[in-house]
């Protein structure tokens, strides 16, 4: 335990591209890339099948097959292809954000359209028969009532996406996985393994704790934990007649 | 959009059908039959029936949220089916079940949700949400910031028809709007409904699945049976006094007769006079005047005519002044608004079985007892249709 204490104090190990700050900073950068290009896939499509409900078994259960696929494989199945294509970022970045990529995509999919056919379908009707057009019942009531699942799946892709981006550095890649993999491959250098390790899962439960202040901010004020807390004198709304407005 | 108030169209279903599934399949069940109804304009009609009836479906065809298969449906003349779609259904009103509150808008947001799509101004908004919170009876200034979540279920119900009113269209359409609240609630909805649209007099179609709530809340009611007809289309009066089918007998229920008394009130009868006395003047002529009549009772009242209670004149001393002590104040009261048949019910509950009819003020005005009710039913009575054209050997009908 000392060692790994006196790794995080040794200033060598903060300064240069090999130490903490540079690859934090891949860690982030490539992972946040990754979600990045993961929700500009997956918002987009989740939003219409929710919305449409059409297509919705055959993409989500695509999705779900992508889940089943290990990054580790994707990684190498990926590899031959990418270093034919670039020869400088093919070894370690482009594999590395892909199999991230592919990753984020099915959790922040799947609850989007999740989220989204969650909604109350007799509140989307009554809003089609008040003569809300389709965009508009998706961006005023759908994406508003939806938004608590659909930062719940970027928090699982997050999580995910950051743990994941540690095989990057099986590859020869950055990020804080280069600590962990050189740990483990120089039986000279514990220290350094567990120490990744805490990075990356500090990092992670970092990043989880800012999502979820985030997921609470933008949760519309009415749908936010217990209504007690903000609710006017005593309210006559029984709980029994609570549930059915969605 | 602008329109003024009061305004209302005609609703006419002309011929129309909905199945599902493959419409060119003959054998296909229709959710909706050959449906021709003509609604005037400023008159609520209800569409009641059992689960499963098509009433619903044929609700949802005027705002087009169900497309029929065939036939048309005209609004002041014009063909639904013709008009763009949000423009027509922002020109009607829409409440459902369970309000279709936004529960993450507040209540004056809600309210405002057509006239926003409108393009009205905020300012302009606002005062027309908080005009018609109260026009339902909900203080602006309390429930205006409030979100759903925060509302009894009757304070829903109350928003939700503020919000189909917002924009003032001339046609509603409700289906079951106070399906989701307790009986008692329910009725002081429907009664403060029937007090608004008596101001507004739009053109309602109102669904049901509740014979009395169709017979209190519709100038007209079309009752539906399972396989989407309708098997009578009449006022409430028509169905209760000759049901044309024995389906439709049935549906409003073998106590017609009593729900028939819950259409005329007191107003429709003619009074008893009441044998009043005025607290004070001279016992003697009372005893007299009541043993002298066939009802030895004598009504004593206040000088300002409202009742106190009443007197056997048998009881009555020969002489000296009417006290208040002597009458027995247990009768039952009644207006000039109640139903006949809450009258009636008032009257079997109680031991003196004459109802004291009195006006605002409380003051006199008549008495009504049961033998009148029953009277007043005799009058009115017609024979159900589908039995005038009974078999040889079934009771003659005496209208006949």
């Amino acid at each position: 335990m000392d060692s790994v204490v006196n790794w995080f104090l040794d200033p060598l190990n903060w300064q240069g591209s090999a130490g903490i700050p540079n690859r934090l900073f891949e860690h982030v950068s490539l992972s946040g890339a990754a979600l990045l290009v993961a929700a500009l896939i997956g918002l987009p499509i989740g939003l219409f099948i929710g919305h449409t409900g059409r297509f919705a078994t055959a993409v989500i259960n695509i999705a779900n097959i992508g889940r089943a696929i290990p990054s580790y494989a994707v990684l190498v199945i990926i590899l031959p292809v990418s270093l034919q294509i670039s020869p400088e970022y093919g070894l370690n970045v482009i594999p590395t954000f892909l199999a991230m990529t592919l990753l984020a995509i099915p959790p922040i999919l799947v609850t989007t359209y999740a989220g989204i056919r969650e909604v109350d379908r007799d509140l989307v009707e009554a809003a089609r028969g008040m003569g809300l057009r389709e965009p508009q019942i998706l961006g005023r009531l759908e994406i508003p009532l939806a938004t608590p699942v659909i930062v719940g799946g970027f928090r699982t892709a997050t999580l995910q996406v950051i743990a994941t981006a540690t095989i990057g550095a099986v590859v020869g890649g950055g990020g804080l996985g280069r600590f962990i993999v050189d740990g483990f491959s120089n039986p000279s250098l514990p220290a350094q393994l567990y120490a990744g390790v805490i990075l990356v899962a500090g990092l992670a439960i970092g990043l989880d704790i800012v999502l979820a202040l985030i997921q609470r901010r933008i949760t519309p004020r009415a749908l936010r934990g217990p209504l007690d807390r903000w609710a006017g004198p005593a309210e006559q709304a029984s709980p029994a007649d609570s549930p059915g407005m969605g | 959009m602008e329109s003024s108030a009061g305004r209302a169209a005609t609703v006419e279903f002309d011929q129309v059908s909905k199945r599902y599934g493959g419409s060119a399949k003959a054998g296909t069940p229709a959710a909706v039959n050959d449906l021709s109804l003509s609604i005037p304009a400023g008159r609520i009609c209800v569409l009641v029936g059992p689960s499963g009836c098509g009433k619903t479906t044929s609700l949802k065809m005027v705002n087009r949220l169900i497309e029929p298969t065939s036939g048309r449906i005209l609004l002041d003349g014009v063909d639904a089916a013709g008009r763009e779609l949000t423009e027509l259904r922002r020109g009607i009103g829409y409440v459902i079940q369970q309000t279709g509150l936004f529960p993450h808008q507040t209540v004056v947001e809600n309210v405002g949700t057509v006239p926003r799509l409108l393009g009205w101004s905020g300012a302009r908004i606002r005062e027309r949400s908080e005009e018609l919170l109260g026009l339902v009876g909900l203080d602006p200034a309390k429930y205006s910031r409030r979100f759903p979540s925060q509302l009894s279920g009757g304070e829903r119900q109350r928003v939700g028809v503020a919000r189909a009113l917002a924009a003032d269209p001339p046609i509603m359409l409700m289906d079951e709007p106070f399906g989701a609240v307790d009986p008692i609630v329910r009725e002081r909805l429907q009664d403060e409904f029937l007090r608004l649209q008596e101001e507004l007099a739009k053109t309602i179609l109102f669904v049901t699945h509740d014979i009395d709530e169709a017979i209190k809340m519709g100038d007209l009611v079309a009752v539906f049976e399972i396989g989407g007809k309708v098997a009578q289309f009449g006022t409430p009066a028509e169905l209760l006094a000759s049901p044309a089918s024995d389906f439709v007998a049935r549906f409003v229920g073998t106590d017609r007769g009593l729900k028939r008394l819950a259409l005329s009130r007191v107003a429709d009868l003619t009074l008893h006079a009441a044998p009043t006395a005025v607290v004070g003047s001279d016992a003697g002529e009372a005893r007299r005047r009541g043993l002298a009549a066939s009802f030895q009772f004598v009504l004593l009242t206040d000088p300002a005519n409202r009742p106190l209670g009443w007197i056997d004149a048998a009881t009555l001393p020969e002489s000296g002044p009417l006290t208040e002590a002597l009458a027995n104040p247990t009768s039952p009261f009644v207006n000039k608004r109640t139903t006949l048949k809450d009258a009636l019910s008032l009257l079997l509950d109680s031991d003196v079985q004459v109802g004291i009819v009195t006006d605002r003020t409380g003051a006199v005005q008549g008495l009504v007892t049961v033998d009148m009710i029953a009277e007043r039913m005799r009058e009115g009575h017609i024979a159900p249709a589908y039995l005038v054209d009974a078999p040889p050997g079934a009771p003659a009908d005496p209208a006949e």
